[in-house]
């Protein structure tokens, strides 16, 4: 134990100088780059349109993060919002007082997220495979409860509240919650048991078991919390723009994994900070906001956002591995107990996706 | 037909139990794909009609194309998210070379289509076998960064059939016994990819990679450069692809094939290739896109509301996965059974 620590200390300077605050910095000079170079950008006006666009992906970025950081992966959530949405539509169409259908829609993200939650652990099915099922499936459901219908006329107070801002001022009403969700996950993810229990079994499931750990149990309440967000989401969608359609955040699960990436979570499981998370999300949308300000096209972004993704792994693995060939060069160092530095870590081989699949 | 995947060195009796359980996949999928053209046939007997085989043949041509790509790069447990926008890049590149050069003999505008594909699969696979970046990271950035580059090139300007020769349309419908060219194209390349994955070195050795890349590599199986080939071969299939839909369709913009990559996942999964790699076959995947395709036909034809769709493509990838864990499950109860038969 106490090796452990000794361990881990030395690792934390490390681990801030890592891709997280690379990108917390990025982020920074985004931000100040982008108003002091476009008019627009830093308007109290257009802060709080970046922060109601910013608000879906950010929410959906944190249960995504502990679900990658487990070592699994939700493709569905942008389906399943489109489906809480098609879900309101119908419920409000049907004559329910929103007061009724804002949790009945939260409920139904969360069921359909026990129903992945189920087929990944009780199944033992790959997650990758069953929430790309599941993203056809829930959007289909959402065409087959909507069609290319809309509804369209939600009550106003719950609209104007959606999009309005805390006593008038630039700081919109969604902003308190938002936090508060944020910290929620962060302590989660960073200050509890549960949080160093989804790191273990992100690093290695079979030995978090060993340890006592409910994986199973652990996953599918990652899944369930994943999906119940997406439902909060989908009302906050639908009283945004104030319309239930089927095709609600189409595609949004691409930028919400991407996010999570930029932010500096390993695809593979065990490591990634909330923290890191947050600014990928801020970086991407605030870019995204400044190149349009600034009338530069939204190819560009696209070009942009994904170079930046695969940069963010790349880069951490080319330096690594030039690192070790220039450390072989010189003479080795006599053997010490002290940890492998970092780069050796990420030069040796990186671990298989998945576990699962060797367990009997 | 439907052999692969074979673990090499396992014990007879267990060897001859996974044969019969991936036959059994492949005959699943085509008892399935049997009765939906029966009932669908007894519902509307013109969905046997020449021309809806045609339908049904030219737009599975597509799927099966990438189809086999994915296959080659999911068997070497790896993932092409890409192949969608390298198709979509491909086929406003190959028509905008035909707009501007009438000219053009069709073959060198297609190998212009190919090149683009081949470069655009180089990228992924010199960022996934020499980057190790994650093949789930890497070609979800270059489907931004490719179909970016399509939006960019494009400028919200499309291709219309009228700038593009006639000879070049005419290759997009032409037929040989009935049976479209597209499609005997991609039933060519079919052949060609399965006979190298079931026969040749390199496929093989993809096999060995998606099963356990540790173990291939201390039997020192060059991985990199195998990974690589993989990936070069799904970008050129798809930048094939791309030849195609713009032969096809005749109009190309910049949305071409947007998304079409989840379809292509869907086939091969449902074609029984296992997601994390090591098994399946190119065979299963080509019936899991004429499975697809036929259903989205059929459902019109069966009076299903077209919206039921995508929820029935989603709900065939559940059950086709939790078919093959089950089916998995069962072998390997009945593989320690054997193993230790005293117990019952």
């Amino acid at each position: 134990m106490s090796t452990e620590n000794a361990a881990r200390w030395p690792r934390l300077p490390r681990r801030l100088a890592g891709w997280d605050a690379a990108v917390v910095a990025l982020t920074v000079l985004t931000l100040l780059v982008a108003s002091g170079a476009v008019d627009e950008f830093g308007t109290t006006r257009n802060a709080t349109f970046l922060i109601l666009d910013l608000a879906p992906v950010l929410l959906l970025a944190l249960p995504m993060t502990l679900i990658v950081v487990s070592g699994e992966i939700d493709l569905s959530v942008a389906s399943t919002v489109g489906l809480t949405s098609a879900l309101m539509g119908e419920l409000w169409a049907g004559g329910l007082p929103l007061e009724t259908i804002v949790p009945l829609a939260v409920l139904a993200g969360a069921v359909l997220g026990a129903f992945n939650g189920l087929l990944v652990t009780v199944l033992g099915l790959p997650s990758l495979a069953v929430t790309i099922g599941t993203l056809a499936l829930y959007r289909g459901l959402a065409y087959v409860l909507l069609g290319d219908t809309a509804v369209a006329d939600f009550a106003r107070d719950y609209t104007r509240w959606a999009n309005g801002s805390l006593g008038g001022g630039w700081v919109p009403n969604v902003v308190p919650p938002i936090l508060l969700l944020v910290v929620a996950f962060a302590l989660a993810l960073h200050a509890t048991p549960v949080g160093r229990a989804i790191f273990a079994m992100g690093a290695n499931d079979t030995a978090a078991a060993f340890a006592g750990i409910p994986v199973e149990r652990t996953k599918f309440l990652l899944y369930v919390v994943s999906g119940a967000v997406a439902g909060l989401v989908g009302v906050y969608w639908t009283l945004r723009y104030s319309t239930a359609r089927a095709d609600n955040a189409e595609g949004l699960e691409l930028t919400v994994v991407a996010a999570v990436l930029l932010g500096g979570v390993s695809i593979y499981g065990g490591r990634g900070t909330l923290l890191g998370v947050v600014a990928g999300v801020v970086l991407l949308t605030s870019l995204q906001n400044a190149l349009r300000l600034a009338k530069v096209s939204a190819d560009a972004l696209t070009v942009i956002t994904g170079t930046l993704l695969i940069l963010s792994v790349l880069l951490p693995n080319v330096s690594a591995a030039l690192g070790a060939r220039l450390r072989r060069r010189t003479p080795a160092p006599p053997p010490s107990p002290s940890p492998p530095t970092p780069a050796a870590r990420t030069a040796v081989p990186l671990p298989e996706p998945t576990r699962r699949d060797g367990r009997p | 037909m439907t052999v692969a995947g074979r673990p090499p060195e396992r014990e007879r009796g267990g060897a001859a139990l996974l044969d019969a359980v991936l036959r059994f996949r492949a005959l699943g999928l085509l008892v399935a794909l049997v009765l939906l053209v029966a009932v669908t046939w007894l519902a509307n007997s013109r969905f046997l009609s020449a021309q809806s085989i045609r339908d049904i043949l030219l737009a599975t041509a597509l799927t099966l194309l990438l189809a086999c790509g994915m296959t080659m790069v999911v068997v070497g447990r790896g993932i092409d998210l890409s192949v969608a926008s390298v198709l979509g890049l491909s086929a406003f590149g190959t028509a905008t070379v035909l707009a501007d050069h009438p000219g053009l003999p069709v073959p060198l505008a297609a190998l212009v289509g190919l090149a683009i594909g081949a470069a655009c699969g180089t990228v992924n696979g010199l960022v996934i076998a020499y980057g190790r970046v994650p093949a789930l990271v890497a070609t979800l950035g270059t489907l931004y960064v490719f179909r970016g580059l399509v939006y960019f090139l494009a400028g919200g300007s499309r291709i219309s059939a009228g700038e593009l020769p006639r000879g070049f349309l005419d290759f997009g419908t032409a037929r040989v016994l009935g049976v479209p060219w597209l499609f005997l194209i991609a039933v060519a390349v079919l052949l060609a990819v399965g006979e190298f994955l079931r026969r040749h070195r390199a496929g093989r050795d993809l096999y060995a990679i998606g099963s356990h890349e540790e173990a291939a590599r201390l039997a020192g199986l060059p991985i990199p450069s195998r990974l690589l080939l993989a990936y070069v071969v799904s970008g050129t299939l798809a930048g094939l692809g791309g030849v195609l839909y713009a032969a096809r369709y005749g109009t190309v913009d910049a949305s071409a094939g947007y998304g079409m990559e989840l379809d292509i996942v869907a086939a091969v999964v449902v074609g029984g290739v296992a997601i994390f790699g090591g098994s399946g076959s190119v065979y299963g995947a080509a019936l899991g896109a004429l499975l697809l395709t036929v259903i989205n036909n059929a459902l019109p034809v069966l009076g299903v509301d077209p919206f039921w769709q995508r929820a029935v493509v989603g709900a065939l990838i559940i059950a086709a996965i939790a078919l093959d864990r089950l089916v998995a499950l069962r072998v390997a109860a009945s593989l320690r059974g054997r193993d230790d038969a005293h117990v019952h």
